[in-house]
């Protein structure tokens, strides 16, 4: 961070938050993404077949696939957006936090039998 | 002393990836914590934050290994369907698993949670590396980024090491079994 004439603030941020929040609310998406296709892989037949892309493995192959393009893809278009800018950090980190925390209780097998 | 090469793949996909990324994880939280904590009042050596950043990199490299390896060597044998009238479920661990009710949740909530939650292990050490790949030290003035990156690495350690612990009880219950022998030493009788 620089000054009006160019020195820079002793102890501040040599980069913008952006890049950094973007990786962090990306991460809760593409873990949020897994589990809710794990969730629907499991309740829905249909949705467990087109999970399957490659059989031996079976629906975990299209959940995990599917869940890591999605990550990539919201990582890529945040990156894109936020690269250079400061963004509200606080509240993205809430966000993130709490897709992270609702993805560990959607994997859970008795959370998964109560829908 | 013989070894099926089934058993080699588990002990690879376990051993060597799962349990080394979860002794990698608490070293990976002490130096992110000691490295991009303001309160620390000596600056560290750029081959300090270089090593971090290998060590991260690393982690990376074990966390997607271990993952890979697990969903697409190994679970393809653990999930084997046998063939109708076979009595011998040694090599179906999870029909193995299934055939009685005192192991059959090591399948229903062991297995089932474990295929899923080990995936966030990965997912979250690579935002830590990138985040402290990109950042370094200048981490310190950027403490809700620090938090998230720390928290996210608790994460991932927590996951790993449910589906470490998972997989080491199903392997104790129901073995991933066959493929050929591979003999490591010939026992002497005494």
């Amino acid at each position: 961070m620089k000054m009006p004439n160019g020195d820079s603030l002793p102890n501040a941020p040599a980069l913008t938050n952006g890049s950094g929040s973007a990786a962090v609310l990306a991460a809760g998406i593409g873990s949020f993404a897994l589990a809710v296709l794990a969730c629907a892989g499991d309740k829905s037949a249909a949705v467990k077949n087109l999970l399957i892309f490659y059989k031996p493995t079976g629906p975990l192959s299209g959940v995990t696939t599917t869940a890591i393009l999605i990550w990539f893809f919201t990582w890529g278009i945040l990156e894109w957006r936020w690269r250079n800018r400061i963004v509200a950090i606080k509240r993205i980190n809430v966000v993130a936090f709490a897709l992270l925390g609702l993805s560990l209780l959607l994997t859970f097998p008795p959370i998964v039998d109560l829908f | 002393m013989e070894l099926t090469a089934r058993a080699l793949w588990t002990l690879v996909h376990g051993m060597g990836f799962g349990a080394l990324y979860l002794l990698a994880c608490s070293g990976a939280l002490v130096e992110l914590y000691r490295l991009t904590t303001s309160s620390s009042s000596s600056e560290p050596a750029p081959s300090q934050q270089r090593f971090l950043k290998v060590y991260l990199l690393a982690m990376v490299v074990l966390a997607w290994a271990a993952v890979l390896t697990g969903a697409y060597v190994i679970y393809p044998w653990y999930r084997a369907v046998p063939s109708p009238g076979t009595t011998d479920l040694a090599m179906f661990p999870q029909r193995l698993l299934m055939s009685s009710p005192t192991t059959i949740g090591w399948h229903s909530l062991g297995m089932e949670w474990k295929e899923h939650i080990a995936w966030f292990a990965p997912i979250s050490i690579t935002m830590v590396a990138f985040v402290f790949i990109k950042y370094g030290r200048d981490l310190k003035n950027h403490p809700q980024l620090r938090a998230a990156v720390l928290c996210f690495a608790a994460a991932s350690f927590v996951s790993a090491g449910i589906a470490g612990f998972c997989g080491a009880m199903i392997n104790k219950y129901a073995p991933v079994q066959g493929g050929h022998t591979i003999q490591l030493s010939r026992g002497e009788e005494k």
